[in-house]
Formats: structure tokens, C-alpha cells, sequence
């Protein structure tokens, strides 16, 4: 089994891009599972087809504590099998949603959510590394591959780069490793060539670049990956690609973060920032 | 430099070598010779700073400060340790605060309230669980006259909104009810705590209440907390000087009257370290003058005495003058029973924030002598008032690590040693006779007239015991 975190600057398209690619590996045979560690709770809505309506923390509220939980009522099976679960948690500007997602992804492991022929776990995490909770994911050994959501606007590649500081820490207290960074294109000048620098500067590899194609918002509104929706769609080829070389992947790194100066610097290189 | 500091400072000195290199240079500026002068400059301790990792320190944390010692002793508020159970649990009534009241009814005092926290509370924050406890204890305690929010760690953490909840509830019930942010990992000990407590009394209590009638001889006792009745024998003796006492902090205290003390005359401070803040505060806002007093013995008593008339009128005086006529024979006698058993004998203290200088006196009027002492969390300016209460060439310590307490005990080889629970049944392990100085050992009181007589019992209990002849005395 292998457990893959995906992470990157908010609003990248994190939970669209895993969702698409796990549908393509679902579609392909594999048995995957995907759990949402973020308070939204959006993170397997389009595998469901519908927002998942149980997380983990609700559920918990609701029964008292999380021991009272039964994990059929949050282990929920959605496009070609694929088994999804949400941590969960407050609504923003409240309590402490880092919490949620360690006590969530505890009760899943110790109720045994991921079976015997799960092959693939993804986690998709919120935002940027904001507290240990978000970290959990590549604690103690649970995922062991990182993959970077980024684009080329200055920010996405700011937060890949703080994230690759994050996993650096986990990696060397852990086995964790970077497999790449993925690039979901805003077409943003010289974007293919800027992320593949970045990616080498990181130490690590552009796995793939996934071009903008508005087939997405026209499956996402329907509550749907691409590959369920538009399956004959040059996008959906994307993402088997996409899928494809995850699954083949053999580039694991440590990564090498570098400094804002050294970002900086990358963005006018490229003639994206003047000097 | 005298001879005798020369000695205490090789003595300290080789207490620390046995630490590694970075911890001896911290650690060395905390500890030293006394200098009653305050001349030199060598013999100043630093204080008030963060605590080495790894040595054992004694000290508490923020809440262990506003809760433990300034609003958990308010008899008609009910105080929540708002957090998880265990920080309420293990504080529950350690300092044996006396009051008078009906305990469940008007007053709370023995009572401990939490609201503790579940992993729900922490992932969706306690608030709500917050708002539900204050309705309860409204419902089931009608005649409380307050409710004081402590906050735990976790809920400084989380960013719970606990003003808010606050802000709410008091205008639905019209009365005070206190956020206090005293999270533990604010500050370097419960000195802070202290410090938060007081400016939240400052801001939902203070000059809220109404005093009707006035008299030139209104004064506040604060920073008496009535352990083991302290506060009621101050009361006494500033009731027989011709003095009303309008308010009374915190020991026994109601919120009706810690409301009204911004109407004294002259607020008298026992503990400093606790309470001079809203001293200050109410000098600054209502022109109040405040003065420390000592009531530990009958040399400090005396001076004490004449020092707060002082501030009234000649009648007041005049019976300062026959108070201590009157029981100055009384004290005599005491002396004159327990002296001969503890003259010579000597002592080493380390206590909280007042008693490692507020005692000496007590001592010296048995005969006794303090060659080391030091506080838990002590600012430079409690050091300032301890040098010239000491002896030159006593041991100075600040922050002291159970390694350096014991240390010094072998060397200095004191006839008792006075400090708290944590350090009691090591010094029975040591075969040292020891005296709880934050408790009086459950014992009580010790202040004034009425407390001095059970002092002095209780040291000559300590000291003279015969069962310390039953253990061997490590060396």
C-alpha cells in the first residue's frame, strides 16, 4: 500500500487535481482510498458525486467522543469503489482543526479504514503546513510520497517551497520523500519552464504539467471528476497521464528548499519579475 | 568584601561545578552572598527570568497564579478552570483559603468548577460548552455574585473567544463575569498569573461597588490570602487599633467588597509580590497610598503597627503605643517558652513570592537565624527588600533547582528547612526537619498576635521533634 499526501497553497486545485487522478487510477483497476484532511470537507465530492455529508469530527460531536464511532458511518464508497472519508472539523475562526485532522486520521488507523487491498491512500491537505495537525499525514510514518500542487504564480511557488521546508523537517525524522511537483496550469507566462526549473531547483521533478481546460468546471459543477463525466475528453488523458506516472514513479527526494532571495531571483531569470 | 561573603561564594561555587558549562553560567548569576549594604554588586541575584530546562525547578505557571493564589480564594464567585480536568483537579483547595459562608450556597470557595474539555471542544473550540457551564452554575448557584473564567493552556491555544462569552453572559445575568488569560505557558512562573489577575479585578470589579458610609479610619488589607486564618488575626488587630477594614483581598474576600476598596483610606500590603499591582493602580487612579507591613512576629508586628498609624491621626497612634503594651507581655511569654529550645538554631527557607523575607523577623525573636533563603519567583525588587533582612555572607537564591536546595542543606547544615509540599518528603528522605512555609504544614495562623504563638509551637515542634533522632541523617 502506498500513501500519498498532496499538498500546495490553497485554492490550487489540490482536491480537484487528486480526485481526477485517483479516478484515473480507480478506472485503471487500482483500489484507492482518498482522505480529506480539511474542516471544508470537499475533498471526495467529486468522487461521491455529493459533499460527504459524515466526516469523522461531526460524527464524533455528535455521538460525544470519537470512541462511540462506528466506522461504516464514515467510510463512504463512491466512483468505481474508490473509499473516501473527511476529517472534518470547525468552522473557520474556531477551535483547533489541526486537532481534527490527527484524531480523524488516528480513527481510521486504529478502526482499520484502509484494508488489506487498499493500494493507493491519498491524503488531501489543507493549504499550507499551518500546525503539526496538518503535518500528520507524513508523521509516524503514514505517507511516505509528497506530491506538490503549484502553477506558476509567485505565491503557489512560494507555498510549494515552504511546503518542501515542512517535508524536509518530516524527512529527516521520517522516511517521507518528494515525488514531484504537479503543475496545474493558470497559463501564466513561460509556466512548463519556471516549474521545471523550480522543481530541479527543489531537487526534485515536474511530474506533470496538467493544462487548463474549462472541461473541469464543467465537470466539477456536476458534482463529478472528468473521468467520470467526459471520459472520451483530451483532459481526461491528462490525468491518466497524470496517474500513470504516479503510479510509476520512482524519484523520491529529500527535497532542497530554497531561500525567498533564490525564489526571487528564479522569477526574474525567467523575466517573470523585473529586477 | 567581608570574609564571610568570600566563603558563601566559594561555597557556591562549588555547589556549581557540577553542572556543565551553560548551565553554571546561568545558573550562577541567581545564586549569592548576601550583602546587607547592597554594595556590592556581585551580590545581586538575577530574577524573574525563564527557568533552565532540566533542573528541577519548584515554580508554578500563570493560572497556578490567578487561580491558585489571587481569585481562588473569593468567597461569592464561582471560578472555572476553563479547560481540560486536570489542571482544576490538582489545584483543587491546595491552599486552604478560610472563609466564612455556606459553602454551595453564598459561597464556593471549596467548590472546583471545570469545564473539562473533550477532543470535540478542542477541534470545534469550547465556547459553547463555555456558554452552557455559566447557565448551569446560574441555575444551580443563584446567589453567587460573580463567575471568573481561568483559562487553561489549551484555551489560549485555540483562540477561544472566552471575552466574548463573557461579554454576553454578564449583561444577560448583570453580573461580573471575568476572562481571565492565565494560560500556563504565559510568562516565567505564576508571578504573571498574579499580575493578569489583578488587572482583570481592576477591570470587571474594581470601584463597581458602593460604599454608603465613610470614616477616616477605612483601610483595604490586601494580599492577605487566609491561609490557616491569617487574615482574620490581621483583621483583628487593625479592628483593635481603632482602623475599619471595608475590604479584605483576597483571603475571605467577597466581590461586593474588593468593589468598594477604592474607597480606603490607605490600602495595607502584606504580600507584594501578588497585589502590588492594583496597589499601584489604585494610587495612580484614586490618589490611594499603600504601605507594606509585616505581621510575622512580634518585632515586625510592632513596627508594623506604628508604621500604619501613622498614617491616621494621634488616636490611632496612642493605641498602636497601648496594643503593643498590651501584648507585648503575652509575646514575652512566648518567647520565654520557646526560645531556649530553638535559640542558635538555624534555618533555610524558600518560599513563594513574601515569605523568604517576610519571616526572618519571626525567626530572630526565637532566636533563630535564616542563613539562606530565596524565592520561587521573586522580582529584583523583593530581592532588594531581603538583603538588608539578612545577615552578611547568607545564601541568596533565586529559582533554586532541588539539586541546589539539597546541596546547600549538606553544606550548610541548617536545624530546619521551611518551603512547600514538593520539597517536604525529600527532606524527610534527607532526615532534615522541615516546615511547610506556603501551608504552615495545615497548621495556622501565623500572622499577628494570634498567629505568633502557633509559629512558634510549630517551629519548636519541627525543630525538636524527637522522631529526627530516629532517622539517620544523610551527610
Amino acid at each position: 500500500m502506498r500513501q500519498i499526501a498532496i499538498y500546495g497553497k490553497g485554492g490550487i486545485g489540490k482536491s480537484t487535481t487528486t480526485q481526477n487522478l485517483v479516478a484515473a487510477l480507480a478506472e485503471a483497476g487500482r483500489k484507492c482510498m482518498i482522505i480529506g484532511c480539511d474542516p471544508k470537507a470537499d475533498s471526495t465530492r467529486l468522487i461521491l458525486n455529493r459533499k460527504a455529508q459524515n466526516t469523522v469530527m461531526d460524527m464524533a460531536r455528535e455521538k460525544g467522543t470519537v470512541e462511540d464511532l462506528e466506522l461504516e458511518e464514515v467510510l463512504l464508497h463512491g466512483f468505481k469503489g474508490i473509499k473516501c472519508a473527511e476529517s472534518g472539523g470547525p468552522e473557520p475562526g474556531v477551535g483547533c482543526a489541526g486537532r481534527g485532522v490527527i484524531t480523524a486520521i488516528n480513527f481510521l488507523e486504529e478502526n482499520g479504514a484502509y484494508g488489506e487491498d487498499t493500494e493507493f491512500v491519498f491524503y488531501d491537505v489543507l493549504g499550507d503546513v499551518v500546525c503539526g495537525g496538518f503535518a500528520m499525514p507524513i508523521r509516524e510514518g503514514k505517507a511516505k510520497e509528497i506530491y506538490i500542487v503549484t502553477s506558476g504564480e509567485m505565491m503557489a511557488m512560494y507555498a510549494a517551497n515552504n511546503i518542501s521546508r515542512g517535508v524536509l523537517k518530516y524527512a529527516q525524522s521520517g522516511g517521507v520523500r518528494l515525488g514531484g511537483l504537479i503543475c496545474n496550469s493558470r497559463k501564466t507566462d513561460k509556466e512548463f519552464e519556471l516549474i521545471s526549473e523550480l522543481a530541479a531547483k527543489l531537487g526534485t521533478q515536474m511530474i506533470h504539467f496538467v493544462p487548463r481546460d474549462n472541461e473541469v468546471q464543467r465537470a466539477e459543477l456536476r458534482r463529478k471528476t472528468v473521468i467520470d463525466y467526459a471520459p472520451d475528453h483530451p483532459q481526461a488523458d491528462e490525468y491518466r497521464e497524470l496517474a500513470r506516472k504516479i503510479a510509476d514513479n520512482k524519484n523520491f527526494v529529500i527535497p532542497t528548499p530554497i531561500t525567498m532571495d533564490e525564489l526571487e531571483r528564479l522569477l526574474m531569470d525567467y523575466g517573470i519579475m523585473e529586477s | 568584601m567581608s570574609t564571610a561573603i568570600k566563603e558563601t561564594q566559594k561555597m557556591i561555587e562549588e555547589v556549581l561545578d557540577a553542572y556543565p558549562e551553560k548551565a553554571k553560567k546561568d545558573r550562577a548569576k541567581h545564586l549569592a552572598a548576601n550583602d546587607p549594604t547592597g554594595q556590592c554588586s556581585a551580590c545581586q541575584v538575577k530574577s524573574n527570568v525563564k527557568s533552565r530546562p532540566g533542573v528541577m525547578t519548584v515554580r508554578g505557571c500563570a493560572y497556578a497564579g490567578a487561580k491558585g493564589v489571587v481569585w481562588g480564594p473569593v468567597k461569592d464567585q464561582i471560578t472555572i478552570s476553563h479547560g481540560p480536568v486536570g489542571c482544576g483537579q490538582y489545584s483543587w483547595w491546595s491552599r486552604r483559603n478560610y472563609y466564612n459562608g455556606q459553602t454551595g450556597i453564598d459561597t464556593f470557595g471549596t467548590m472546583h468548577i471545570t469545564t473539562d474539555f473533550q477532543e470535540k471542544d478542542i477541534v470545534y473550540g469550547g465556547d459553547k460548552n463555555l456558554d452552557a457551564a455559566l447557565h448551569e452554575l446560574k441555575e444551580l448557584f443563584p446567589l453567587a455574585k460573580s463567575m471568573g473564567i481561568l483559562s487553561e493552556c489549551p484555551v489560549g491555544l485555540i483562540g477561544d473567544d472566552i471575552e466574548a462569552v463573557s461579554k454576553k453572559t454578564e449583561k444577560e445575568f448583570g453580573m461580573p463575569i471575568v476572562p481571565v488569560r492565565c494560560e500556563g505557558f504565559r510568562g516565567v512562573s505564576q508571578s504573571l498569573g498574579h499580575h493578569i489577575a489583578n488587572d482583570t479585578i481592576r477591570d470587571h470589579i474594581l470601584g463597581k461597588g458602593q460604599l454608603e458610609k465613610f470614616t477616616p479610619y477605612d483601610v483595604a488589607l490586601i494580599g492577605d490570602y487566609n491561609i490557616g486564618g491569617d487574615a482574620w488575626a490581621s483583621r483583628k488587630m487593625l479592628e483593635e487599633l481603632g482602623l475599619r477594614v471595608i475590604a479584605q483581598w483576597t483571603g475571605d474576600a467577597s466581590i461586593n467588597e474588593m468593589g468598594i476598596a477604592h474607597k480606603a483610606k490607605v490600602n495595607l500590603v502584606h504580600c507584594y509580590r501578588s497585589m502590588n499591582y492594583i496597589c499601584r493602580h489604585m494610587e495612580e487612579q484614586y490618589g490611594i497610598p499603600w504601605t507594606e507591613f509585616n505581621f510575622f512576629g512580634p518585632t515586625k508586628i510592632y513596627q508594623s503597627l506604628r508604621k500604619i498609624a501613622s498614617y491616621f491621626d494621634d488616636s490611632i497612634k496612642e493605641k498602636a503605643e497601648k496594643m503593643i503594651e498590651k501584648y507585648k507581655t503575652m509575646m514575652d511569654a512566648v518567647i520565654g517558652e520557646f526560645k531556649p529550645g530553638l535559640e542558635g538554631k538555624r534555618v533555610m527557607l524558600y518560599v513563594g513570592g513574601l515569605r523568604p523575607r517576610h519571616t526572618i523577623g519571626a525567626y530572630e525573636d526565637l532566636g533563630m537565624e535564616v542563613v539562606a533563603s530565596g524565592y520561587e519567583f521573586g522580582h529584583s525588587d523583593d530581592y532588594k527588600r531581603t538583603y538588608p533582612e539578612m545577615k552578611e555572607g547568607a545564601v541568596i537564591m533565586d529559582d533554586a533547582t532541588l539539586y541546589e536546595l539539597e546541596e546547600f542543606t549538606r553544606r550548610l547544615s541548617p536545624d530546619m528547612v521551611g518551603s512547600g509540599i514538593k520539597e517536604k518528603y525529600s527532606y524527610h528522605k534527607l532526615g532534615v526537619p522541615f516546615r511547610q512555609m506556603h501551608s504552615w504544614d495545615y497548621s495556622g495562623p501565623y500572622h499577628g498576635f494570634d498567629g505568633f504563638p502557633v509559629f512558634a509551637r510549630d517551629m519548636d515542634m519541627t525543630v525538636n521533634s524527637p522522631t529526627w533522632g530516629l532517622i539517620r541523617r544523610k551527610k
